[in-house]
């Protein structure tokens, strides 16, 4: 599975990391849902911690989509939050119209 | 609610449908996306300039704290030596709430610093990820002009799609601590502008008063004893008094 840290980089990780992957997302979204910054700020380090320690750094140049995105842990919970919404975070890749 | 994680990729994803949707022309795309990122990124190189330019400034503003802490020390010294204790007791609480200024003022350059060095690594990587673009979209538009099915550009673009997106926010994001950074430092700036440092070089005019005024008074004791001594009556007179 490939994962994008996202603001990083992509990293290919194992299934076995992926699992475990898995229920710290489960704990981040429970995080979000209790609006415990703290605590969602907490599972995405551990996220971030664990996808550099084990998974494979892939070039800038690897042209595939990642399966999951994990946002940065810096970000805020309202941030967060307004990653989820389409207008949200994410800058609008730029668009030739726009210029 | 879908993970965390799995949504992030959705939006990513809606990002890059949206432009997908939009182009018309991918070639052209791909390169105004390019030259947009590159602006982008010089507004981040300027700013982290910016930043090192405030930085200056107040390591300008402490050296002079530095100066103005000496200059305490001696007109406290001074105000003793001439048994005015209230003056040099004033000099010393201006020196005292200099040296919290003064740390206040380390502890924000340090922070500055350690942001600066953060920015720096995170402009180098930028770097490196819109240079991994610019050979991605030449692959990209290749296999388009080769093959003349927009079709064909589909897993590629979405993979420069993603790319784009997350340097876009890896960007703005930088862009946003920089102009944190900038407010932090011209906060500082501003507080010294507003007098709140300045207080202890201005508002020293009293205290300098006053000690000049004992200095002035000294001289003149000192005037007085040497006219006394010519004269060759003062002392005479001195002993009849005190006795």
């Amino acid at each position: 599975m490939i994962v994008r840290l996202l603001t990083e980089g992509q990293y290919e990780v194992s299934e076995d990391l992926q699992a475990r992957l898995n229920e710290l997302d489960d704990r981040a979204v429970a995080a979000i849902d209790r609006e415990d910054e703290p605590e969602l700020d907490a599972q995405l380090e551990e996220m971030w911690r664990l996808v550099q320690a084990e998974g494979e750094r892939l070039p800038d140049e690897d042209l595939r989509t990642s399966d999951v995105v994990i946002p940065p842990a810096d970000l805020t919970l309202a941030e967060t939050r307004e990653l989820f919404s389409e207008e949200g975070l994410i800058p609008d890749l730029p668009s030739g119209q726009a210029a | 609610m879908a993970g965390l994680t799995q949504r992030a990729s959705t939006v990513v994803k809606a990002k890059l449908s949206k432009l997908i949707g939009r182009m018309e022309d991918p070639a052209e795309q791909l390169d105004y996306s390019y030259e947009e990122q590159l602006k982008l990124l010089q507004n981040v190189k300027r700013g982290i300039a910016d930043v090192v330019t405030s930085k200056k400034r107040l390591q300008l503003q402490t050296s002079k704290l530095e100066q103005e802490l000496v200059k305490l020390e001696d007109q406290a010294r001074q105000a003793l030596a001439a048994g005015r204790e209230d003056l040099a007791r004033q000099a010393l609480e201006r020196k005292t709430s200099a040296q919290q200024q003064l740390r206040s003022l380390d502890e924000q350059i340090t922070q500055l610093e350690a942001q600066q060095e953060k920015l720096i690594s995170s402009e180098r990587q930028l770097n490196a990820k819109i240079e991994a673009f610019r050979s991605q979209k030449e692959v990209i538009k290749a296999q388009y002009s080769a093959a003349e099915a927009q079709v064909r550009i589909g897993e590629a673009a979405s993979g420069i799609g993603e790319q784009m997106a997350d340097t876009g926010l890896a960007i703005q994001r930088a862009r946003e601590k920089t102009e944190e950074m900038q407010a932090r430092a011209s906060a500082v700036d501003e507080l010294i502008a507003a007098g709140t440092l300045e207080d202890f070089t201005s508002d020293q005019s009293q205290l300098d008063r006053e000690l000049s005024q004992i200095s002035t008074s000294q001289e003149v004791d000192a005037e007085l004893a040497r006219l006394k001594g010519e004269i060759g009556t003062g002392g005479g007179e001195q002993k009849q008094l005190e006795q």
